[in-house]
Formats: C-alpha cells, structure tokens, sequence
C-alpha cells in the first residue's frame, strides 16, 4: 500500500514523466489515493460535511498547483495536511462566528463516541458557540489539541508552527473560552 | 493561572463536543468536482492577484505601525 502510494507520489509531482500516464491520470491516482484522508481531517476542523468535501477539492487543487515545489524524499500526508488545514483556516476566517455553528452541528458529526449525556444539551450549545466565536487559528488549535486529542506535534506541523506555539495558542483558546463561557452564564 | 478552571474548560469541551475521529469519508466521488475546478480560469491566476485590496490596506497599516512604534511590536505578535 506504501509503496503504491509513493509511486502515485512520484508519478504525479514529476508530471508523470517517468511513466507512460499523462499527468491528469497521475494526479488523479494520487487524488484517489489521499481524497479520505485529506477530507477526514478537514472535517475534523470545520465539522461540516458539505464543506469538508467542498475543501477538499480546494485543497486539491492547491496541491495541484504547487506539485512542483512538493520535496519528493518527505511524506505526502503531512504536507497535504498543511494545505488543507490552511484551506481550512481560510474557510473559517470568511465565515461569519454566529453562523459556524449549524443548528444540526451535533447531529451531522457522527461520531464513535456520543457526547457525554450528563451535560446539558443547553451548555453543550454554548460550549460549541463559543468554540464558534474564537478567532480561527485558536479554534483549529484547540478542536485539534483537545476535542480530537491529535499529539501537538502533529497539530504543530499541520499549522506550520512551533510546538510552543500551539500550546500557547491553546491555553490564549481556554482563557477566551472561560471568558465568553462567564458571560453566559456558564461558570467552569 | 487559574490551571483548574482551565482543566474543567478541557473536560467542557470533550465532554460537549465528541471527536469526528479518522474514519470519515466523503458521501460522493469527489473527482468530477475537481475536474470541474481544474478547468475553471481562475485555476490559471496567481494567487498574488486575488488578495483582497483591503488586506493589503491592511498590512500597510500593520507596517506603519511598526515602523513608526516600534514597542508595538510585541502586542502586534501576541494578537496574530
């Protein structure tokens, strides 16, 4: 499996030149192989399925572009993560807060575990509000670090940052959290 | 500073809002859209022509501030 992934790899960003596909197939062999993936940890940060899909494709098409650059002795998943997670950034950053979190939000994640039926529907509806008021790159910091408990060093090379920095940008994500929480009434 | 309340703020948050977890996959086949996308003009314009005017407006802003209060700096840092 590895190793058809790195040919797929090495097919795609050489332009397919060391083999007799064109490039299109190539980049579809290597869009085919990491689509799961790449939508898997989108939709882990903006927890929305049609958007997950949406930016994939945008997250594709970026790494399209920027093959060239793309350093064929590292990993692809790593590097694709970076990209998407940036595509993602951007999705957040242009949405407005009081609507990044849909009504049916707790409904269109499934998820192997169930939130904790002993906290309140009503708080767990703040709690994810507030989430949704953090400035982006907290919120993907803290959705990554804490909801999704992903080790910081993998949270860290997804946003392109040091691990000190997503510590920091996690505790800046709790203070605002406890904060916005206070103001509803919501006493941690 | 106040470890325990961010503690609980923690247990808060994965308590209320459970993991998507890995094992998600899309409901269609993707490939069509990004076909669709690849073909689309804007695919072949640099993305330096399609920053916003007013994010530029903005980094100027940014620099002249810097420049011109350089102990500035450090607050500026913090907020990015």
């Amino acid at each position: 499996m590895r190793n058809g992934t790195m040919v797929a790899e090495k097919r795609a960003t050489d332009g397919g030149a060391t083999s007799t596909r064109t490039p299109d197939v190539a980049f579809e062999e290597l869009f085919r192989l990491h689509q799961r993936a790449v939508y898997s940890w989108i939709l882990r940060i903006v927890r929305n399925h049609a958007a997950a899909e949406d930016l994939t494709i945008e997250t594709f098409w970026r790494i399209h572009r920027s093959l060239g650059r793309f350093d064929q002795t590292r990993n692809f998943e790593p590097w694709a993560r970076k990209i998407a997670t940036h595509a993602a950034f951007d999705w957040l950053r242009a949405r407005r807060p009081e609507s990044s979190m849909p009504d049916d939000f707790f409904a269109t994640v499934p998820s192997p575990i169930a939130a904790n039926p002993g906290v309140a529907a009503e708080i767990r509806l703040k709690v994810a509000q507030s989430l949704g008021r953090l400035p982006p790159r907290l919120r993907i910091a803290a959705t990554l670090a804490i909801i999704e408990g992903l080790p910081q060093k993998q949270v860290a090379e997804a946003l392109g940052v040091s691990v000190a920095a997503v510590k920091l940008r996690v505790f800046r994500a709790l203070r605002l959290l406890r904060k916005d929480l206070r103001e509803q009434g919501i006493t941690p | 500073m106040k470890n325990h309340e961010h503690d609980r703020i923690r247990q808060l948050l994965e308590h209320s809002l459970p993991p998507v977890g890995d094992g998600q996959h899309p409901a269609r086949d993707l490939w069509p859209g990004m076909q669709r996308r690849l073909r689309e003009p804007s695919a072949m314009i640099p993305d330096r022509l399609k920053i916003p005017w007013f994010d530029w407006v903005l980094a100027g802003g940014v620099a002249i501030v810097a420049v011109a209060f350089p102990a500035s700096i450090p607050v500026l840092l913090y907020y990015l």
